[in-house]
């Protein structure tokens, strides 16, 4: 079979668009699960907001790999009519939303990583990813103010918060590992100028990282341990389930509009 | 000669886009179309609105989303095509672009008195300064009584678009709408 160069391309960055998609989809409804569960109304607005932008970028990677792909697919094919192992998500963003500790120690994680990913995604040679990118970075400021602060109030706050947030921390540190570790499709896209060299990003992240939780009184943790297989398709046991609830109603209605 | 535009550039640049188009009663005609979430917003005044065009007998309506979430997007797309229909314009499409990305300089100045009259502080109402970065946490001009003793409760408020802020003089909460 022959299979030009330029066939592999276009099914690297059809599969690349589909991997930003996942991992905004996927934590975008993690999040949306606090929706009438927050700690009061405003904060449950806040997260309500943060959940939709992160939906509202989801739809956007997944429509421009939906035109990539052509046949006629659109953004719903890819999030309601593929299983676990077609998802490549990162391990983080399916974990379920534990407490609100937990929430906000991943939003922290996930915010850092975007406010330092978003921006070189920006100077990406595909123009639509770059223009994805342009949009999203201005609401990921937001985003990262909100959990820096948060981070600094519960870490810095009573001593059952405090407790919390460091459980959080450990409880989250073995998943952050693989956001740093492009696979090969990535160093394919990578050396084209397209997708980020995250493995650049991890020494500023850790700085980062590190400054707010000194702030916030708590420690970095760190046990050496690391889960991987996010955008490889091999996911956490939470994963299926969050597809039984998120793809139930268009199992149920194929093609259902509203 | 040169011209020194004193209103943001992309606000400009828009303006010119309108002035200089050949279908001026189309651009008018979307006037009338509002922003399903703050009715008092025209899609031109926010600055959602960026382009119109016409190939042969098909319009082309080109709109930018204010973020990236804005659960109105899809109810805009379909007012306008409702809208130019009822008019005569029977062939239209609305294509939505992400660049350049929509900023709160997009907005008008009409846009910004109007919110204020509807109850919604402007981004022009915060402490000059804050303009571009952030939501600035107190010195909001409330836009029930024009006090400047105001604090942030909340930056994400009813909509993506908006922050709960609360008057320290006439004891109201107010949205103030965020810059980005």
């Amino acid at each position: 079979m022959n299979i030009s160069n330029k066939d592999n391309s276009q099914a690297d960055l059809i599969e690349y668009a589909t991997r930003l998609g996942d991992d905004s989809l996927i934590l975008g409804h993690r999040i949306s699960e606090w929706a009438s569960n927050g700690p009061f109304l405003e904060e449950d607005i806040a997260l309500g907001n943060v959940a939709l932008d992160y939906i509202g970028r989801a739809r956007m990677y997944y429509t421009y790999a939906a035109e990539l792909t052509g046949e006629g697919k659109t953004e719903d094919d890819f999030a309601y009519l593929r299983n676990e192992r077609d998802f490549s998500n990162y391990l983080l963003n399916e974990l379920p939303k534990g407490d609100f500790a937990f929430t906000i120690v991943r939003q922290l994680f996930i915010d850092v990583f975007n406010s330092l990913f978003l921006p070189q995604l920006q100077t990406s040679a595909n123009e639509h990813l770059a223009a994805i990118a342009s949009k999203a970075v201005k609401e990921t400021r937001y985003h990262l103010r909100r959990s820096k602060d948060w981070s600094i109030r519960l870490g810095d706050g009573t001593e059952e918060s405090h407790q919390r947030m460091q459980k959080a921390l450990a409880d989250l540190w073995g998943y952050v590992h693989e956001m740093f570790e492009p696979d090969e499709l990535e160093k394919r896209l990578i050396a084209q100028g397209i997708a980020v060299d995250t493995a650049n990003l991890k020494e500023q992240w850790l700085a980062e990282i590190t400054e707010t939780l000194n702030t916030a009184t708590l420690e970095v943790p760190e046990a050496e341990w690391a889960v991987r297989g996010g955008r490889a398709g091999h996911h956490t046991e939470h994963l299926g389930h969050l597809l039984c609830v998120m793809q139930s109603v268009h199992i149920r209605y194929p093609g259902a509009k509203w | 000669m040169q011209i020194i535009t004193t209103v943001p550039y992309l606000r400009h640049e828009r303006q010119v886009q309108r002035d200089s188009s050949d279908y001026p009663h189309i651009w008018t005609l979307l006037d009338e179309i509002a922003d399903p979430e703050i009715p008092v917003l025209s899609i031109w005044d926010i600055g959602i609105l960026t382009n119109v065009v016409m190939k042969a007998s098909k319009v082309l309506v080109t709109i930018t989303p204010t973020y990236s979430g804005c659960p109105a997007m899809d109810t805009i797309k379909e007012d306008i095509i409702t809208h130019l229909q009822s008019n005569g314009y029977l062939d239209v499409e609305v294509n939505v672009s992400l660049s350049p990305a929509w900023t709160t300089e997009n907005m008008t100045k009409a846009g910004q008195d109007k919110l204020r009259e509807y109850g919604i502080a402007p981004p022009i109402d915060a402490p000059s300064g804050c303009i571009k970065q952030f939501t600035p946490t107190e010195g909001v001009k409330c836009p029930h009584c024009a006090s400047t003793n105001t604090l942030v409760i909340s930056e994400f408020g009813s909509t993506a678009c908006k922050a709960l802020f609360k008057c320290q003089d006439c004891q109201e909460p107010f949205d103030f709408f965020k810059s980005l």
